[in-house]
């Protein structure tokens, strides 16, 4: 690693304004920037950690009914407290990485940090959720650019996500087998006015919306209505782990077993 | 350099430390806690896991000032305060759930968190709790026996010899 | 019954106390005042010719000591071989220079360049970052076919070509094996290819040396399985040092596998630079490091052939593989495809005419060299394969073809060079078909079928050739080393015995099993005995451990060590109780006058032998006796496994549902800590079948680069292991009558995953011959698919 300093504020304010500091920056729960940092591959001045921060950790309900998860919530709260509020995006938090990895990793840093092999992508496209900063609120649909790239600009910190949370829903995920990250994750969230389903793992160009699932359910919630729908391989991943054919094959099928997981 | 205090096993220590300081750095370079090893860059094989606030975390992958005024616990403090090994170290003994005792350390920090949390873990949850900690050397099988009987089961009808 | 102390028991291992205390001391725990921190700088090119390597920015940088490069080293001797392997037409392998620093060229992604010594490692790291290197990027070697063509690159520009050597062994007449296949009733051929792993002990290597300027010793800290063999190559071949001046200490070792037998250029840089730099110097390996110079294993690329004749007997075989060495010729990787592989391939099986050929290819990759098995498992992959895809074609039982072709009758030349000097394959097999329960097979198929799951049975047998011994015979086939073992077994006045030994225990228990031989021959405590090991100047000079050869070789040394004691201290008994000493009897710890009731005690005859007051003055005082043991032969542990495995027909995804072994490995000394080797390496055999790829991108960049992408076996990747050990034909030649059981769950593992899963697919109607290693989700949806 390269030399830098340290510093934990406690309100979010006081994050900003040391962010502001050039070449600062965010520290989640260092689960992903700090094996980043050992490789040298980035070298930031200073790491402001948000994990001092008490307005940005916790699950709570709000008075529409949506679930709020601070930013600086670790997957383990989420798998813990989310469970009767939300209980598919609580399963999905349960599954990321290890124990120990879901005691220190937050939502904020999952999402902010966008791999396209991530859990919480999926979960937070798949349910429409709302990405809430310290200046502005941005659509799921909207914030996730591509592979580790976000609509958050330099030092813009999540301080919370706002799920809606819908009538039923289900990840499932499919693990690469050295990482266990997802080889392919699908999130499938069916509300009163359709479907959602988000992809992770597969596409080259990370989380995405498979809209013509989407579709068929919307009109169909049964497993047969995906029978005739087809991935296009082209733009899948294809590596060591899977071919670009087989990621494409297992999105129908973890597609499918999310409906099944539904109904 | 910062300071950073803590406990570790419940004795208070604090250390000047540089912001890259990885709390697993701090516990065996400045205090000569070597008992946490470390065994990979990327996080996931788990040698360094210690308690932090009485939750498991990788030690490799936290900033130590990250624990400033936190309560941390490590293999060295596991042992019966007349140290004699405690009930999951024992059944590690007992049931050979160690070879070269490299993953070892980590192996117990998991296991304890793990029976906090689940007293009576199947074998199906022991093996998936244990996700973050790899041993190359026992083929895991000791280790959820082992794991299995400091849960108050009975290993040696749970598993073949 | 089982018993509770001495050879036969379960007894709990000693070392574990420290072990699960976190006071186990590891090389990287071992700081020595005022150290430096050494940071390689490695290629991250597969293949270049370095034209300039501008240090001076990186020498003025904070904290730096010194800075290194290959022109440091032109006068020092290159890394090893320890095997000289003679090709079919008689002429020396090729054997290309090793230097602990890349000089000219650099020849795979990790090739250390530049090594820059600091106060601290990162100041080491930032140093290394300014070093400014002009390396031409040449063409990457890496398909193995590819490189043997006429004209390929090369990777070592003083070659005649990328060939190390071209190599058979067996049937030498090319007419008469094309005679047999021609006869035959039934052909079967398979291409394979044997994965290339990385052995990924959970500890990375590390080195700390230091050098006394006063005395001109030095010392080296290292994570080695055999500390005397690093001390012999770094001072007679690297770095020409007097051996009595340098102490090699390999303290606890957290796992080897292999791949800490080998002398490594980091060991040898540390030990040269402690003089240079008129510091200590440690160097610790990442991960990340280790994954580009550890040495790793297998990679073979094969293609075997079987013939049999109309009754299904086995009439012929004949391989063809061609074998990844990498980019130098690590320690004993020339040893692996040759001599622990070509020798293994008759198996279990009376195979009248075997011809094996391998040619042993260098490619810009990291070396390769020995991983649990060595050479024994590609044998085993290969050969149980082809008799499993036999069995399909002909549609016979493939236990039934096996038991068949067993060899029956010991001892056994086999075509391949070897004598298997006892064994009892239908035997293990019996006890494999309990064990089991493959008569419930049919039964849980229904019962996988019924959650639309195909459920597949594999079978396999396996054979190894452990101990490798003896010297005057592998000196003939190449080795450059000696392969007996020694102990020193020293008897302290009040009784306790200090066992010195050559052997290294890194996770094997030598620390417990070791002495219940002792305190069983003596009739003492267990806790009486201890074993020191892993320090070149306390224990006499030995081999090390691996090839599962501690306890048939080193304990043989320990048990001849302990009966010149016992003779001894009879002696010194027989003057005590007044009596003749071919009268004297021990048991349980008391020298006693047979046919009479007077006795002493061990302890007051241990104290006599350092008290001679009353003593017989032809007897030397003292009592410590040193035995040097060379084998007369290999042992031949064998044994049959059996997997069975459920395939998600949607994903293509495997999992281990039963694992069976029947391993016959001869007596044992202590059962619970065999049944853990057993289970360790059943799980890496299972890594290897199932998940582990070290895998290289078309210009030599490794994919596989860390453990996000090199799937490591984890807990929930594995079941419960059955393990049976009943099976017994103790080996004829050795005292204990011990084979060894190090390797066996590596070596006879693998094929029975592939076996399984292809009886699964076969079982779903899916015609599939083979499928490479990994078998991973995703080549199974392919091949279900094609
Ligand atoms: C062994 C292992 C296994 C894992 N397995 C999985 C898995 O299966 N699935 C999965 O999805 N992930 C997995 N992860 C990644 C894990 O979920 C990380 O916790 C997560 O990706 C990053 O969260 P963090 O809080 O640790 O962020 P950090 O590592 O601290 O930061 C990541 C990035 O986000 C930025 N950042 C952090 N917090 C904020 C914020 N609130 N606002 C704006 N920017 C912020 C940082 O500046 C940095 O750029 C694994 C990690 C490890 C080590
Ligand atoms: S050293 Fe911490 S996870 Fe490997
Ligand atoms: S005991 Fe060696 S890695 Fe687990």
């Amino acid at each position: 690693m390269y030399s830098f300093e340290f510093e934990k504020p406690s309100t979010i304010a006081d994050a900003v304004a040391a962010l502001g500091a050039e070449d600062a920056q965010a520290l989640g729960g260092g689960q992903t920037l700090i094996p980043t940092l050992k490789q040298r591959l980035a070298a930031p001045s200073a790491l402001i950690s948000l994990s001092g921060i008490a307005e940005m950790k916790g699950v709570c309900v709000n008075d529409d009914g949506s679930v709020s998860v601070g930013g600086a919530t670790t997957h383990a709260t989420v798998a813990s407290e989310a469970a009767g509020s939300y209980p598919a995006l609580a399963a999905l938090a349960g599954q990321i990485g290890d124990p120990a990895v879901r005691n220190r990793g937050t939502i904020g840093g999952s999402i902010a940090n966008n791999d396209p092999a991530a859990c919480y992508p999926a979960g937070v496209l798949g349910s429409g959720a709302t990405i809430i900063t310290n200046t502005r609120e941005i659509a799921a649909d909207d914030f996730f650019e591509g592979m580790f790239s976000t609509a958050l600009d330099e030092g813009e910190i999540i301080t919370s996500v706002r799920f809606p949370v819908p009538q039923a829903a289900s990840y499932q995920k499919f693990l690469q087998p050295a990482s266990r990250f997802a080889l392919v994750g699908v999130y499938l969230a069916r509300f009163a006015d359709g479907v959602r389903v988000a992809v992770t793992g597969a596409s080259e160009d990370g989380v995405f919306r498979w809209t013509e699932a989407e579709q068929a359910l919307t009109k169909e919630f049964r497993p047969d209505a995906l029978m005739d729908l087809r991935i296009n391989p082209a733009n899948m991943i294809g590596d060591l782990h899977g071919s670009k054919d087989y990621r494409a094959h297992l999105v129908g099928v973890m597609t499918k077993r999310a409906v099944q997981a539904c109904v | 350099m910062t300071q950073v205090s803590m406990t570790v096993n419940g004795k208070s220590v604090s250390g000047d430390v540089e912001g890259r300081t990885l709390l697993s750095s701090f516990l065996r370079d400045h205090l000569s806690l070597t008992g946490t090893h470390v065994g990979c860059d990327t996080a996931q094989c788990g040698a360094c896991v210690v308690h932090v606030n009485g939750e498991a975390v990788k030690s490799c992958n936290m900033l130590a000032l990250e624990a400033d005024g936190a309560d941390v616990g490590t293999i060295e403090g596991q042992a019966n305060p007349d140290g004699s090994l405690n009930v999951i170290q024992q059944a590690f003994q007992d049931h050979h759930g160690l070879q070269c005792g490299f993953c070892t350390p980590g192996m117990v920090m998991s296991a304890a968190a793990l029976l906090k949390e689940n007293p009576r873990p199947t074998e199906a949850e022991i093996r998936k709790y244990l996700e973050g900690n790899l041993c190359r050397c026992t083929g895991y099988h000791n280790i959820v026996k082992a794991i299995m009987a400091a849960s108050g089961q009975d290993a040696g009808k749970i598993a073949a010899e | 019954m089982p018993k509770d102390s001495g050879i036969g028991a379960s007894s709990k291992r000693r070392e574990d106390v420290r072990f699960l205390t976190g006071a186990g001391n590891y090389t990287d725990d071992i700081n020595v005042h005022g150290q430096a921190y050494v940071h390689f700088l490695r290629s991250d090119i597969a293949h270049g010719r370095i034209k300039s390597i501008d240090t001076s920015a990186a020498e003025t940088m904070p904290g730096v000591v010194k800075v290194f490069t290959g022109k440091d080293f032109e006068g020092v001797g290159g890394m090893p071989c320890g095997w000289e392997v003679t090709d079919k037409h008689g002429a020396p392998m090729q054997e290309p220079p090793h230097p602990i620093l890349a000089q000219g060229k650099v020849r795979h992604v990790g090739d250390p360049i530049a090594a820059v010594v600091a106060d601290s490692l990162e100041q080491a790291r930032d140093a290394a970052e300014a070093i400014e290197l002009d390396i031409e990027e040449l063409p990457a070697v890496l398909d193995m076919k590819a490189a043997a063509q006429e004209g390929a690159t090369l990777v070592h520009d003083d070659l005649k070509n990328n060939i190390c050597y071209d190599w058979q062994l067996g049937e030498a007449d090319d007419a008469k094996v094309n005679e047999v296949f021609a006869n035959a009733a039934h052909v079967t051929t398979l291409d394979l290819v044997n994965n290339r792993l990385v052995a990924n002990p959970m500890e990375p290597r590390v080195a700390v040396a230091e050098y006394n300027r006063g005395t001109e010793d030095y010392t080296l800290y290292t994570t080695s399985q055999n500390p005397h063999v690093i001390r012999l190559l770094m001072c007679a071949f690297v770095l020409g040092l007097p051996e009595h001046k340098v102490r090699v200490v390999a303290p606890d070792v957290g796992g080897g596998f292999g791949t800490k037998i080998f002398h490594y250029a980091e060991e040898a840089f540390c030990t040269f630079a402690a003089k240079a730099c008129g510091r200590p110097v440690k160097w610790t390996a990442s991960r990340s490091e280790a994954f580009m110079s550890d040495a790793q294993g297998r990679d073979h690329v094969s293609t075997i052939e079987l013939a049999l004749d109309a009754d299904n007997n086995f009439i012929g075989l004949r391989t063809n593989t061609y074998a990844n060495l990498g980019a130098y010729l690590s320690t004993f990787s020339s040893s692996v495809p040759t001599w622990l592989h070509g020798t293994l391939m008759a198996g279990n099986y009376k195979t009248p005419v075997i011809q094996v050929n391998v040619k042993a290819m260098f490619t810009n990759t990291v070396p390769v060299d020995a991983y649990r098995g060595a050479g024994r498992p590609e044998a085993t992959f290969q050969l149980e394969r082809v008799v499993d895809k036999a069995a399909r074609e002909l549609g016979v039982d493939p236990i039934a073809l096996r038991r068949q072709n067993f060899i029956t009758q010991f001892p056994y030349d086999t075509p391949v060079a070897l004598t298997y000097d006892t064994g009892d394959y239908n035997g293990t097999m019996d006890k494999l078909e309990v064990a089991a329960d493959l008569a419930g097979f049919a039964a849980r198929r229904t019962e996988s079928e019924a959650k639309g799951k195909l459920r597949g049975l594999g079978i396999n047998c396996y054979i190894e050739a452990c101990g490798i011994a003896p010297s005057n015979i592998v000196g003939m086939l190449g080795a450059r080393a000696g392969l007996y073992d020694a102990a020193t077994v020293r008897v302290n006045a009040t009784g306790s015995i200090s066992v010195m030994v050559g052997a290294h225990s890194h996770g094997q228990g030598h620390e417990t099993a070791f002495p219940q031989v002792v305190a069983d021959m003596i009739g003492i405590d267990e806790s009486m005995v201890e074993i020191v090991h892993g320090d070149t100047s306390k224990i006499p000079f030995g081999m090390g451990t691996y090839g599962s050869r501690s306890l048939a070789v080193c304990g043989s040394a320990m048990v001849k060590a302990t009966e010149k004691v016992i003779e001894k201290a009879k002696k010194i008994a027989a003057h005590l109780l007044e009596a003749s000493e071919a009268d004297i009897e021990l048991k349980d710890g008391q020298f006693s006058v047979a046919g009479t009731d007077k006795s002493v005690a061990w302890g007051d005859v241990t104290l006599t032998a350092y008290v001679p007051h009353n003593y017989p003055l032809e007897v030397e005082p003292g009592l410590e006796e040193t035995a040097f043991y060379d084998p007369a032969n290999f042992t031949f542990p064998a044994g049959a496994y059996a997997c069975e495995v459920e395939v998600d027909p949607e994903t293509g995804q495997v999992t281990i549902e039963k694992f069976t072994a029947a391993d016959d490995f001869g007596n044992i000394i202590n059962p619970m800590i065999v049944d853990g080797q057993v289970h360790g390496g059943i799980g890496q055999g299972i890594g290897q079948a199932l998940l582990e790829n070290c895998a290289y991108d078309e210009n030599g960049q490794l994919l596989s680069a860390s453990f996000m992408d090199y799937a490591m076996p984890r807990a929930d990747d594995v079941p419960f292991y059955e393990v049976d050990h009943s099976s017994q034909t103790p080996c004829t030649h050795n005292p204990l009558g011990v084979k060894g059981c190090g390797e066996a769950g590596a070596i006879g593992s693998p094929p029975a995953v592939v076996n399984a899963v292809l009886d699964a697919l076969n079982s779903g109607g899916k015609s599939v011959d083979h499928i490479d290693m990994p078998v991973s989700p995703s080549r199974v949806w392919a091949a279900m698919n094609s």
